[in-house]
């Protein structure tokens, strides 16, 4: 079968590496920048041998300069490349925060559609493995609040390997959440599939009593918290939402229709968090299916925490358990 | 080519910085005050400069008429706008009075395949590119945010957020070299912008990749109320010194010196020599924009001293001097004028307002659910409006 020959186990990280090195063979305008992507190979190894095949002219080391990183790059589009730039931890985009959001996000609709901006900024996130400050963070609700951005965040190698082929297809700036507690998580990836749409959310686990929402890291907590409460014989819904922005309303409708509830976990803090504008569009759109109110479970309003007390901070299995519980119980 | 070495071969005639230099030199390191390169005095008498004449070698006097029609018809066009503001059709204006030798000199400079990225006072530049100037007003009036095809005329949207469009400029010269072109790219920006962090990546960014763009910077003295002391303590083509770039200084209010120095800048980016900073030194002869009230913060003193060093009245002193022109040229260019004043006019009491969808369109290149999904919910609260009228 051709589908054993082209699938093939590897992790998230390598996904993304294989994704990047696909890119850049199929379109000769597609460039990587970023701090170390070069020689090092990025301090998570996701450009690992990039630079060495396609040269430092394509695989751009770039001056230690975030805005310049972003801004350059939006230069770069407006003469017809395609860069994918990265950012090296989540806590360090703000420098280009102003580029992306007053910059990228809006050219296309203030050139009246004749400019495109077709970047990729890639954003190693969110926390569980133990780093420094400003090493764990999740910023994504900043980024979906702009519109002119697409926020995705893939939860799987083979998720990882095709959402970037499609983010960086697309001709929108696309903000690539890469849940970096997930790069060494291992999935079959079968590079010659044909992926559904980007924007598409997945019912990763079919269930009638509630409905998990996740994206990102948070997809395989609940899929254990989902197969936890089985054995406690509750039947648990699970979606991975892969898109932020935008969020596929639709998938979510169509399961708490059938399910009735709804929790909404990501790392984020809760405070106007996604979980919140998906609580406030599925209360609209499900209101008379809805048993309970759309709970979530998410970060706290405080600065993340030191490494040693991030295990409180985030959600974990027995904070998703509880909240199940609560909606249960409506 | 270093700072100094240019410095070496500056003239020791200076006009640009009599009327405050005693001021200055108190927030300049002591005895660093520059000259300018300087070829029209303000009198208009035309100086010998053994480094950039070359540069200016070619100039017929048909071009030189042409450098002057272009100031006076930018001029017009600015007056034209301010009063448009003033009288209710804009809902702001920038006015660039006053640096009409800094854009045009540069401007006049470029090729066609050049790419420009201007902030949001240069239209003296998007006059030399072509740009319709009617074009330029839609944002002053509200009805978009940017009227032109950028890559129509290679000339980028104005760029509101100050220094921003210095990064764009430098990846797209990145791109250039990418390319194998020989084509150069430049960054207009101003004093202000030069305390941006984006204008210092871009430094950056541009000499480590040896990009072929040029940097010029209209000091015209004043960031809205703050003048150039509260940005830099040295003179600040000085600056490029640090990142491994010449940067020159150059009298802003001279026409031919700003396209000499500008096509010495070029030529360097074309050559593969890497970055250039240009400090056009010229003065905003107005108010920021047509909000600002100049009154508040700056006398009259240091505007009548600049008045003197105009840059439309030097060249046509040296376009009579040199009888280069006749009493008809100037006649023919007032009537030129009078009529694209008006023409400007017309064109902005007929700009139409958008259409009401127009805010949903272009947010997207490949379109976004929840775009689609306000669109049809503003569609239908208006539609409702219809149909209670119809039913009325």
């Amino acid at each position: 079968m051709a589908e054993t020959v082209t699938s093939k186990n590897m992790a998230l990280a390598k996904a993304i590496n294989e994704s990047l090195r696909r890119a850049l063979e199929s379109d000769p305008k597609v460039l990587i920048m970023g701090e170390d992507v070069g020689k090092l190979g990025g301090v998570f190894r996701v450009t690992d041998g990039l630079q060495k095949d396609f040269g430092e002219s394509r695989v751009i080391d770039t001056p230690l300069a975030e805005s310049g990183i972003v801004g350059t790059a939006i230069g770069l589009a407006l003469r017809g490349y395609r860069p994918v730039v990265e950012i090296q931890f989540d806590g360090f985009v703000f420098p280009a925060y102003d580029q992306i959001v007053t910059q990228l996000a809006k050219m296309h609709a203030r050139s009246l559609g004749k400019v495109k901006m077709p970047i990729v900024v890639r954003i190693p996130y969110g926390g569980g493995i133990g780093a420094v400050e400003h090493h764990s963070e999740s910023p994504e609700a900043l980024f979906a609040h702009v519109s002119g951005l697409k926020v995705v965040s893939p939860s799987n190698a083979s998720d990882a390997y095709w959402m970037m082929q499609q983010a960086i297809q697309s001709d929108d700036p696309v903000i690539f959440f890469e849940p970096k507690r997930r790069y060494w998580d291992k999935g079959e990836v079968n590079t010659e599939a044909i992926p559904g749409p980007l924007h598409k959310a997945q019912v990763v686990r079919e269930g009638t009593d509630l409905t998990l929402a996740a994206y990102g890291p948070m997809v395989k907590l609940c899929l254990e918290a989902a197969a936890a409460a089985a054995e406690e014989g509750k039947n648990l819904e699970v979606l991975d939402l892969r898109s932020v922005s935008p969020l596929d309303f639709d998938t979510i409708q169509t399961s708490v229709e059938k399910t009735r509830r709804l929790v909404v976990v990501h790392e984020a803090p809760v405070f106007f968090g996604s979980g919140a504008e998906i609580a406030a569009r599925i209360t609209e759109r499900c209101f008379y299916h809805l048993e309970a109110p759309v709970l979530r479970v998410g970060g706290y309003h405080a600065p993340y925490p030191p490494a040693r007390l991030e295990e409180e901070y985030l959600p974990g299995l027995d904070r998703v358990l509880d909240t199940v519980d609560r909606a249960l119980a409506y | 080519m270093t700072v100094e070495s240019t410095a070496a071969r500056k003239p020791r005639r200076s006009a640009g910085t009599k009327s405050t230099a005693g001021k200055r030199t108190t927030a300049t390191t002591p005895g660093t005050e520059p000259e300018l390169v300087q070829l029209l005095t303000p009198e208009g008498e035309r100086v010998k400069n053994a480094e950039y004449d070359k540069y200016v070698a070619g100039v017929t006097p048909e071009d030189l008429r042409g450098l002057y029609r272009d100031m006076v018809l930018t001029r017009r066009f600015d007056a034209e706008a301010t009063s448009l503001q003033r009288q209710g059709e804009l809902g702001l204006w920038a006015s660039l009075l006053g640096q009409e030798a800094a854009q045009i000199g540069s401007g006049r400079a470029l090729r066609d395949d050049d790419y420009v990225f201007p902030t949001y006072r240069e239209h003296g530049v998007a006059w030399c590119r072509g740009v319709d100037p009617t074009n330029l007003l839609g944002m002053f009036r509200g009805v978009n945010n940017g009227g032109w095809d950028p890559n129509g005329n290679n000339f980028h949207l104005y760029t509101i957020v100050i220094g921003s469009q210095t990064l764009h400029a430098t990846g797209y010269a990145m791109g250039v070299a990418k390319d194998g072109a020989d084509s150069a790219v430049i960054a207009y920006f101003g004093d202000g912008a030069s305390s941006q962090g984006d204008v210092a990546e871009s430094f950056t960014f541009s000499a480590v990749y040896n990009a072929p763009v040029v940097f010029f910077c209209q000091n015209n003295q004043w960031a809205i109320s703050e003048p150039t002391e509260k940005q830099t303590r040295v003179p600040l083509y000085q600056r490029a010194q640090g990142y491994g770039f010449p940067g020159v200084r150059v009298d802003g209010n001279d026409v031919l010196a700003c396209l000499a120095v500008t096509k010495w800048a070029l030529e360097r980016a074309r050559s593969g020599e890497g970055p250039t900073l240009v400090e056009a030194f010229t003065y905003r002869m107005g108010a920021h924009t047509t909000s600002d009230d100049p009154t508040r913060y700056r006398g009259d003193e240091e505007r009548l001293a600049w008045e003197a060093k105009d840059p439309i009245l030097r060249l046509r002193r040296f376009l009579e001097a040199s009888n280069h022109t006749d009493e008809r040229f100037f006649e023919e260019l007032e009537t030129e004028s009078e009529a694209l004043g008006r023409r400007v006019r017309e064109a902005v009491r007929a700009m139409p307002d958008p259409d009401h969808f127009a805010i949903f369109e272009n947010v997207y290149a490949d379109g976004h659910a929840l775009v689609d999904e306000e669109r049809a919910q503003f569609a239908a609260y208006q539609a409702s409006f219809a149909d209670e009228e119809g039913g009325n």
